[in-house]
């Protein structure tokens, strides 16, 4: 047990270091407002913080709302034991994702304005909404877990009575959301790079959301199986592999055929700054997870299955930043790299996350009861890891 | 009747004295050190480009259907009848969607304040109300920005190029770029040597996010439907499946 001991209490020091920067980095935000924490500026009024903590955050929360889909409207119950993590993944990341808007907003205390001042032609008003009420139907969602540790049994009923009703609202205003974040940037045809803007840009949102949903269970199942010594469900893992292979398939089509109609195509073969990232996105999103998966013992086995996904996400995090950062460089005429203070806001949620997800594993009954389910579909030998790190390991 | 600012850049002296007349009447503060500022700023709503012996004013376009209150999700943007597109600040909750939507990167921010706003040109909506000219148009000593009704600006625009051809390129920029602005230009040089892109969509650019939300409504509905019917569907084969197991059960304790 010495090798993980080791490992968490370094892990603890790296956490205190990025909490400590971050509160510093909280209070010079607040105030001395936005530009001495930040590198943005009139040219770049949008950087890291969207690009990553809202864009790429609302994105790596899809998993709850394409596993929910599966299991309780499309009824796949061998995803069954698995939906709790991604419930509470989402959860979550929309509440991290409330936080950084937080930071973002110049003046955050105004948060609420949407409910009383509408703009229904903004779309920026119907991602306010997606976010207020999906954060709220999470919370729904999630509420059994609470209610269960506590023993709230009429409370767990009702909840759970109306868990259909939830899930669906659930999904509908995630497929909203999701593609919302595209079609935010359908109003900037002469700002953003051809690569990115597309009339299907709220299209190719949704779909890169889902594979990111999909890939995210795939990741968060493999870390829980290494770090809190979960049993790894190798078969679901599997399954959810081939669905990520089709998504990625149908991705990687729609983009080719987007880039024929509106003849981009020779863009991607014409060296150039824009091109360079594009390349790297692809790369990273489609062709490279496709090619893995596409070998039958690579997407039958754990580790190829965990590369496979850790490359989708970090190809859909490059696209996201794509098309908040690198698509408008030329047409405002400025580079935009984040300050360091920007940085450490990041890391800072992004520890959150992890630190909140693993006590929230530990005190709350987020996996299922070790064996209880479906035991027959279980193989001996598909633990995750087989060096160093031994069953049961935070415990 | 929506009024306008006809900007001719061949009468145009380059004495800067719109400048100071927008800084006094927004209560900015003007010297010799914001004068030599060429771009515009959270402090500085106009400013006049020099390229040899031209020159070229910058200021918000004012937008017939502005992309910055299109996106506004709380309505502190708003393009008025008379043409001004003017902010309330106290509506505003600092998204900066307009600053990221504009075509012409005209919205600025107070990045040093701790309560910030957005910044820009309004076309002096007070002013105008009051049936006023702005305050640019009012102290031009020669008349090279004029304020007035847009059509009756637009048909003199036309008419200048049409008796002085030699004088004008054939383009008043803002008569249908991005839907057309109430600020419109004449210049004797390419827009693009001061940095007015000649790429922008006629379309106006609110259409674009429009075309989209307009649909959500409808969508709504039909997807709603479809994920409850599918739930339906599948879970009556769940249904049958139990009854009839528990059917055969029942038959097979009877027996």
């Amino acid at each position: 047990m010495t090798v993980p001991r080791i490992r968490f209490t370094f892990w603890k020091a790296v956490f205190i270091v990025i909490m400590v920067a971050g509160i510093y980095c909280t209070v010079l935000r607040f105030y001395r407002g936005l530009g001495a924490s930040t590198n943005l500026s009139d040219q770049f009024p949008w950087g890291l913080w969207i690009g990553f903590d809202v864009m790429c955050g609302v994105m790596l929360a899809a998993g709850g709302f394409t596993l929910t889909a599966a299991v309780e409207i499309f009824n796949i119950k061998r995803f069954h034991s698995i939906i709790r993590p991604t419930i509470l993944t989402a959860f979550l990341g929309y509440l991290l994702v409330c936080a950084a808007l937080m930071y973002d907003l110049g003046l955050p205390w105004n948060i609420w304005h949407p409910l009383i001042m509408r703009n229904p032609h903004s779309v920026m008003f119907e991602v306010a909404y997606c976010v207020m009420f999906y954060t709220t139907v999470l919370a729904l969602e999630f509420s059994p877990i609470v209610l269960e540790h506590f023993k709230l049994k009429r409370a767990l009923k009702v909840v759970r009575s109306l868990m259909v009703v939830f899930v669906i609202l659930g999904v509908l205003l995630s497929t909203l959301h999701q593609s919302s974040l595209g079609t935010l940037y359908l109003i900037m045809p002469n700002k953003l790079h051809p690569f990115w803007y597309s009339p299907l840009l709220p299209v190719f949102f949704f779909l890169s959301a889902i594979a990111v949903g999909l890939a995210m269970t795939i990741f968060e199942s493999s870390m829980s199986s290494k770090y809190f010594g979960r049993e790894l469900e190798l078969p679901i893992l599997r399954d959810l592999g081939r669905v990520l292979v089709v998504v990625l398939a149908l991705y990687g089509i729609l983009k080719f055929e987007d880039f024929y109609h509106r003849g981009v195509l020779g863009l991607v073969f014409t060296p150039g700054y824009e091109q360079r990232f594009f390349l790297l996105e692809i790369f990273l999103s489609v062709l490279a997870p496709l090619g893995l998966l596409l070998i039958p013992k690579v997407r039958e086995n754990a580790q190829g299955l965990y590369l496979a996904a850790v490359l989708t996400l970090l190809g859909f995090v490059t696209n996201r930043l794509n098309v908040t950062i690198t698509g408008v460089e030329n047409a405002v005429g400025s580079r935009y790299t984040p300050k360091w203070t920007e940085v450490v806001i990041t890391a800072m949620f992004i520890a959150l996350g992890f630190a909140i997800f693993g006590l929230a594993a530990k005190y709350l009954p987020i996996f299922p009861e070790e064996k209880a389910h479906v035991p027959a579909l279980r193989e001996p030998s598909t633990r995750f890891s087989e060096v160093a790190v031994p069953a049961h390991a935070g415990d | 009747m929506s009024k306008g600012i006809l900007y001719d850049a061949t009468m145009c002296i380059g004495c800067k004295q719109c400048e100071q007349a927008c800084a006094t009447e927004n209560g900015l503060p003007y010297d010799d050190r914001v004068a030599a500022q060429e771009v515009t700023s959270a402090h500085k709503y106009t400013t006049v480009l020099t390229k040899d012996d031209k020159f070229m004013r910058r200021m918000c376009m004012n937008c017939d259907d502005p992309a910055c209150a299109s996106v506004c999700p709380v309505g502190a943007l708003k393009k008025t009848s008379l043409g001004p597109v003017t902010y309330d600040k106290s509506r505003c909750m600092g998204c900066r969607y307009c600053m990221a939507a504009c075509p012409f990167g005209v919205p600025k921010y107070e990045w040093d304040k701790a309560v910030p706003g957005v910044r820009k040109c309004i076309m002096c909506s007070k002013r105008v109300a009051e049936g006023k000219q702005t305050a640019c148009a009012e102290i031009c000593p020669t008349g090279a920005t004029k304020f007035g009704d847009r059509e009756a600006l637009l048909e003199e625009a036309k008419k200048r190029i049409h008796d002085n051809p030699g004088n004008y390129l054939p383009h008043i920029f803002g008569e249908a770029e991005v839907g057309g602005t109430s600020v419109m230009l004449l210049s004797s040089i390419p827009f693009n040597t001061f940095g007015y892109r000649n790429d922008l969509t006629e379309r106006a650019l609110p259409m674009y996010t429009y075309q989209v939300l307009s649909r959500i409504p409808d969508f709504v509905p039909l997807f709603g439907t479809m994920l409850g019917g599918i739930y339906w569907i599948t879970h009556r084969r769940q249904d049958v499946a139990e009854a009839e197991a528990s059917e055969k059960d029942q038959k097979g304790g009877a027996r």
